[in-house]
């Protein structure tokens, strides 16, 4: 059965080349039904497969189909590796992404490129796919870029809008950055080991120079955090909010964002053999992101917004477990954080579609009793990102401060504080759209002109989309707001992704060994360089109730705040972070100013000195030659002599030579 | 054969291929400047059948056959460009044709 594995990524391929070409004349729903088919498909595949993988020895399978790249010695194979690393990402990646078919079946319903979408999302399952499976770094890298194109088509998706348009070509700019550490880091790899192909040079990374191993680990690193949106490169994901929800939870939470994630867990032998400052590197990096980003969500309005950023912080958490040596950590945060922030991103748009295409939370609240389903299953989403037990996200958030705490104490406290954090806006965002007062009817008017008036400054200051939103509502009269509870093949996914948020511990529970399945499971790929954890029962007891503890002071602190308003949001919803630490204004402010004269440096350089080269070579043979036709005149009598006089020459030559 | 004629035959030879040469590079009439360097080919043929009878040598005078067709081939090409130009641009002299001048 694991013979099978290529029809994996073969059917999101074929849905996606049947839709590119009838995808019109195909029509509305049942475009649909097909994409949602393909990858539904590649999922029970992807089942069939996974049993079938038990058989195999070290639970790997590697199959060649064909030469790709033969180039002397450099060989790229389309090949795919099925190991536990890439099951387990299959088996995520093509059940959520069939949930999220579905799903969009329902959210798209009556828009113009309706069989477009569907071609898009395919196309990004195959990407993503291809990336996860490829057995070398050139075909993971084939789908990394297919995975960013298909991010920047999704979240221009609506183009007719000048900011969608834009936000997409940042996330595309911004991945260039990446990109760029990631191919250098391809080419290192060749130079080093002669072979892109991981099961060739991931078993001697061990023996390779400190030097060459910390080169290629910063470069992977590069790539990593421009696909993973960390601190620097984070900026473009919560602009990348800007396309249709669900891309925003399949393409901006679950999959492509974990790319990164995935890839240094693929190399972790080449992290091993690097500096020792790599890996701090790493968790500091990702724990400053986790810590920043979520007093980002602290102050947002838009709905999508704050999850853009939880999403930031929590690949930070991933980024964190990377670093202190928490590799299955790292997945097991990664496959939670899959099911509830897409849960979380399909709960969200439920109440956008539910309010009209509304997203401000200013203007929502008391929904639970219009849109039961939606709000049942968003507080699974909720309590699980929040870390309460037992649902999932406490037990993989758990699981990476615990290896936090063997690296480093500080470490481990700036989790925690970000812990506290995420359970604090996390039910900010609850008790705002789903409890407190109605806010969507006439009546909330007079509210929201005061905080129109109090983040007007802002607003004009970041453009910011949601306010921009604001003024045209306000406008156009706001009070004809009637939300509704979605359709069936909305919410059906919202219950299948609520009961897997809620349970999907269970993989990873710290108690016993016998309990630690996916521990287990991904040995055979990261078991070497996997830091040994040894938790005593008191200091995990201890553990546990210092994370409970923190998660519900969380929730509890929102709950005085935003139901009880014992505190002023205002004190909390700082305008520095509600501009995100004005990082963005920092960077436009840079490249407008000293970075422009900078760049115009380099033109000049390359108009003078490179162009001036290159066209003073073609001048000067221009100038020679017109001197050299002189002597083509076209006579034949011309040509005759000349090849006398050169046979004389020649001859003359040769015979000095001979007489010496 | 004493060594003053075979001279003598070298000499001739020299002679023809002079004339020959020069015929080429003043004459304009393509006619006549084919007809030179035949004059040229066959001043050739002389010297080297001179040198296979000085030397006692046959390859001499087999490579002659050689140059004969060579020559009897370069003749038929050579005048049916010349037919084919006169019948395009009468009277054409060679110094006419300068098209391929730089």
């Amino acid at each position: 059965m694991v013979g099978l594995v290529w029809l994996i990524p073969a059917l999101p391929l074929a849905g996606f080349l049947l839709l590119v070409f009838f995808g019109k004349r195909i029509g509305e729903p049942r475009a649909g039904w097909i994409g949602t088919s393909a990858v539904a498909l590649a999922f029970v595949t992807a089942c069939l497969v996974f049993v079938g993988l038990w058989g195999e020895p070290e639970h790997t399978y590697e199959l060649s189909l064909f030469q790709w790249i033969p180039a002397g010695h450099f060989n790229v194979d389309i090949g795919i590796l099925l190991d536990p690393l890439s099951m387990a990402m299959v088996l995520f990646v093509t059940g959520i992404a069939s949930l999220i078919h579905l799903y969009s079946i329902g959210y798209m319903h009556g828009d113009s490129r309706f069989p477009r979408f569907f071609t898009y999302l395919n196309l990004f399952v195959f990407s993503m796919l291809v990336l996860v499976l490829g057995n070398n770094m050139v075909l993971t890298f084939l789908g990394w870029e297919g995975v960013g194109a298909c991010s920047y088509f999704l979240i221009s998706f609506w183009f007719e809008k000048e900011e969608n348009a834009s936000a997409g070509k940042k996330a595309f700019i911004t991945n260039r950055v990446g990109d760029w550490g990631f191919m250098v880091a391809i080419f290192m790899t060749f130079f080093a080991f002669g072979t892109v192909t991981y099961t060739q040079f991931l078993p001697m990374a061990p023996g390779l120079a400190q030097t060459t191993a910390t080169f290629i680990a910063l470069m992977l690193f590069v790539g990593a955090i421009g696909k993973s949106a960390q601190i620097p490169l984070f900026i473009w994901l919560p602009d990348a909010m800007a396309g249709p929800t669900p891309v925003s939870a399949l393409i901006h939470a679950a999959t492509m964002v974990t790319a990164g994630v995935y890839l240094l867990v693929r190399v972790n032998p080449i992290i091993a053999a690097s500096a020792s400052w790599i890996p701090w590197m790493i968790a500091i990096v990702g724990v400053a992101t986790a810590f920043l980003a979520a007093t980002i969500a602290l102050a947002q309005q838009d709905i999508k917004k704050v999850l853009a950023y939880s999403t930031v912080s929590q690949l930070g958490y991933m980024f964190l477990a990377i670093g202190v040596g928490g590799y299955s950590a790292a997945i097991f945060h990664m496959i939670t954080h899959a099911f509830f922030k897409a849960l979380l991103f399909l709960g969200a748009g439920s109440v956008i579609h539910g309010m009209h295409d509304e997203q401000d939370m200013r203007r929502m609240g008391a929904l639970r009793k219009i849109m039961p389903v939606t709000a049942v299953t968003f507080i699974i989403g909720w309590l699980a990102i929040a870390g309460v037990p037992p649902f999932s996200g406490f037990w993989s958030k758990d699981d990476i401060l615990a290896y936090a705490l063997h690296k480093s104490p500080i470490l481990y406290v700036i989790g925690l504080i970000t812990a506290l954090l995420t359970a604090f806006y996390m039910s900010r965002l609850v008790f705002r759209v789903f409890y407190g007062d109605a806010r969507w009817g006439e009546s909330a008017e007079g509210e929201l002109a005061n905080l129109n008036a109090h983040t007007a400054t802002d607003a004009v200051e970041t453009g910011d989309q949601a306010d921009a939103h604001d003024d045209a509502h306000a406008d156009a009269g706001h009070g004809a707001v009637h939300p509704h509870e979605s359709k069936w093949p909305m919410l059906v996914p919202l219950i299948v992704l609520a009961f897997f948020a809620a349970v999907a511990g269970v993989l990873n529970l710290p108690f016993t060994e016998h309990l630690e399945f996916l521990n287990r499971w991904l040995e055979p790929v990261v078991g070497e360089n996997q830091a040994h954890l040894s938790l005593g029962g008191v200091q995990l007891t201890v553990e546990l109730v210092i994370s409970t503890t923190i998660a519900l002071l969380g929730i509890f602190g929102a709950y005085m705040v935003y139901l009880k308003n014992k505190v002023d949001p205002r004190r909390i919803e700082l305008p520095f972070f509600a501009n995100g630490w004005y990082i963005d204004q920092g960077i436009t402010k840079f490249m407008g100013g000293i970075g422009r004269k900078g760049f115009e440096l380099i033109a000049m350089f390359d108009k003078v000195v490179i162009d001036g080269a290159v066209n003073g070579v073609g001048r000067a043979t221009r100038g020679g030659a017109s001197r050299l036709r002189a002597i083509e005149n076209g006579y034949v009598r011309w040509y005759a002599l000349m090849i006398g006089v050169g046979a004389v020459l020649i001859v003359a030559f040769v015979m000095t030579q001979v007489s010496l | 054969m004493g060594s003053n004629l075979s001279l003598a035959y070298l000499m001739l030879s020299a002679i023809l291929f002079v004339i020959g040469g020069v015929g080429v590079l003043i004459r304009r009439n393509p006619l006549v400047m084919i007809m030179c360097v035949e004059l040229m080919l066959n001043a050739v043929n002389l010297s080297f059948v001179t040198f296979g009878k000085m030397l006692d040598d046959i390859s001499g005078q087999i490579i002659v056959f050689f140059v004969m067709v060579v020559a009897a081939a370069e003749v038929v090409v050579g005048l049916a460009l010349i037919v084919a130009m006169a019948r395009r641009r009468p009277g054409a002299t060679a110094d006419d044709l300068r098209t391929l001048r730089g």
